[in-house]
């Protein structure tokens, strides 16, 4: 029996100091700092001031709120933007195509945010390449303000994420077996009742957990608001960095940063709990 | 609907443009960025002004092309050998918890599997700042105790490079214990009762067994690391990685060099995916 244990410890010893130095360490430290605040003898103190500022200062919890609700739209706009792709991968492209097809949504993922975003930067701007390209063929006469807009933020947050819905979504519906919809078929359900009645409910795991990595990385952000959104598309995560970066008051950053893992960890759970998923699945 | 149904011809061309408008959607920035790499101009963006290489190798005082700026080349090594850290590091401990998770059965088990998820929902942005804010406290107390002044507590290569790995580690797990979850376990038994030692087993048959999916998640967390940008911008010291430093120059002084780096990196990922495509065809055929 020895042997077995001090192989467990082999392998036990070294997840824990990867898990507790990297992640609860470091995450119990924000905790505690968010609650540290200087008072007026310059000694730092117990406090929940760093909270109160948040509550205080409409601007903090108004891009709060905004960057919320934005995010949970956004990751609703991702589900009908690639629902359809990802359906159409599984279901309905022929087989020989839709590898090739496949290869080519993880391409931007691979490149990463700040390259493919910069892109978008290019077709979005006054002389951008969509600009010039509606001038040219006479739709418009002078160029559309698209850049630095609720529009182009909304682009580029979209266009960061929704790949990584399409995966969990396509491997839902990969196991989905066609003669079901055939059967349903041969049965006279239209299109729609065969969508709403078979297709969904099969497809909700998937849903869930793209949902999930979706919301996640739209909420922690910093990229697309920062160099596609205007001065007015303000997003939490620039908050944080502000106090971190700029103005340097890191305990009232990391108050911020709290409350932007607890809003996105109880919108995860309200998911999860919701559809009746586990995070375990979020994974795979 | 699917494959094997009769469709209306106006709801299947319907369908089949809506592919296309998504997968046009989906390249143009890329292509954008590919053709404005070559563009004879000051500016990075239209109107194309003729072919040239200037952004790759000019040096002169308007335009100082890619391989001539040193910055740049910099940070692009930066990344590279913090990638290739990271690779390794999250790569060694990913395994040691598939192995973990998959093969022990002990108490606490699945709490400790959720807290080994939690990086897959923290953001980024979250991650970086506590671990700055520890590294922080943790260099002072040592320097104020001790005195003695830790480098690597304070933002630097090495803080990045534990950052990225705290939830590249995470990566790596999920797919090394993927395939861990197809091993037999009857080939583990039949060498244990041929006397191997459990390190024996561990590695001449699982670490064989893993060996795909231990090079994939070793180029994933390479990936990962390479563009990470939302937890290494709290970390990262006097020697910026790519995105960093693309960051900071799309901000605050864009010229078409951007063009000329993302070209590169947009040329580098598509040759290796066509690459890789192609090697899997060839196995499956």
């Amino acid at each position: 029996m020895k042997k077995i244990n001090s192989i467990f410890y082999l392998l036990l010893i070294p997840v824990l100091a990867w898990l507790l130095i990297s992640i609860v360490v470091p995450h119990l430290d924000l905790l505690f700092k968010s609650f540290r605040f200087e008072n007026d003898d310059g000694l730092m103190v117990f406090s929940f001031n760093n909270y109160l500022a948040f509550f205080e200062d409409d601007i903090y919890w108004l891009t709060f709120v905004k960057t919320a609700l934005y995010s949970i739209a956004v990751t609703l706009l991702a589900f009908l933007v690639t629902f359809p792709v990802a359906f159409y991968l599984t279901k309905v492209v022929a087989k020989k195509y839709s590898r090739f097809m496949v290869l080519l949504l993880l391409i931007p993922i691979w490149i990463g945010e700040l390259v493919t975003l910069y892109g978008w930067m290019i077709l979005l701007s006054d002389n951008g390449v969509i600009n010039q390209f509606l001038i040219s063929s006479g739709i418009i006469d002078a160029p559309i303000e698209m850049l630095y807009t609720h529009f182009s933020m909304t682009i580029g947050l979209l266009y960061m994420s929704m790949l990584f819905m399409i995966i969990p979504m396509m491997s839902a519906l990969d196991s989905l077996d066609d003669s079901l919809i055939e059967a349903a078929s041969d049965l006279g359900a239209s299109k729609w009742t065969i969508f709403r009645q078979i297709i969904i409910p099969y497809t909700v795991p998937g849903i869930v957990s793209g949902g999930i990595i979706v919301f996640m990385l739209v909420i922690g952000d910093y990229v697309a608001p920062n160099i596609l959104g205007g001065k007015s598309s303000l997003w939490f995560t620039e908050q944080i960095y502000n106090q971190f970066l700029s103005t340097f008051n890191w305990n009232e950053g990391a108050a911020f940063g709290f409350l932007l893992l607890l809003l996105s960890s109880s919108i995860v759970w309200l998911a999860l709990k919701l559809t009746g998923q586990k995070l375990d699945r979020v994974g795979s | 609907m699917i494959r094997t149904l009769p469709n209306s011809p106006l709801y299947a061309i319907g369908y089949r443009i809506y592919i296309t408008f998504f997968y046009l959607f989906l390249l143009m920035p890329l292509v954008t960025i590919c053709v404005l790499a070559f563009n004879d101009s000051n500016f990075i963006s239209l109107p194309w002004k003729g072919f040239s290489l200037d952004w790759f190798f000019a040096n002169s005082e308007d335009r100082l092309g890619l391989f001539a700026d040193d910055e740049l080349l910099l940070s692009i090594w930066t990344s590279f050998k913090t990638g290739f850290v990271v690779a390794l590091l999250s790569l060694i401990i990913g395994t040691i918890a598939a192995l973990l998770f998959e093969q022990e059965k002990f108490r606490f088990k699945g709490f400790l599997y959720f807290l080994a998820l939690t990086p897959l929902v923290i953001p980024g942005v979250i991650l970086g700042i506590s671990i700055l804010l520890t590294s922080t406290f943790a260099g002072t107390y040592i320097e104020e105790n001790f005195a003695v002044d830790v480098e690597f507590l304070r933002p630097s290569f090495w803080l990045v490079v534990f950052g990225q790995f705290s939830f590249a580690t995470t990566y790596v797990m999920l797919l090394v214990g993927a395939r861990l979850k197809k091993f037999d376990h009857t080939l583990k038994e039949a060498a244990l009762s041929l006397r191997a030692t459990h390190l024996q087993v561990i590695r001449l048959i699982i670490l064989p067994f893993l060996r795909p999916a231990l090079i994939g998640a070793f180029i994933v967390a390479f990936l990962i690391s390479f563009s990470n940008f939302n937890t290494t911008i709290f970390l990262v010291g006097s020697d910026p990685t790519l995105p960093v430093d693309l960051y900071s120059r799309i901000k605050f002084s864009s010229t078409p060099v951007l063009n000329a780096v993302s070209f590169m990196i947009v040329a580098f990922i598509t040759l290796s995916a066509v690459i890789s495509f192609g090697l899997n065809r060839k196995r499956d055929l």
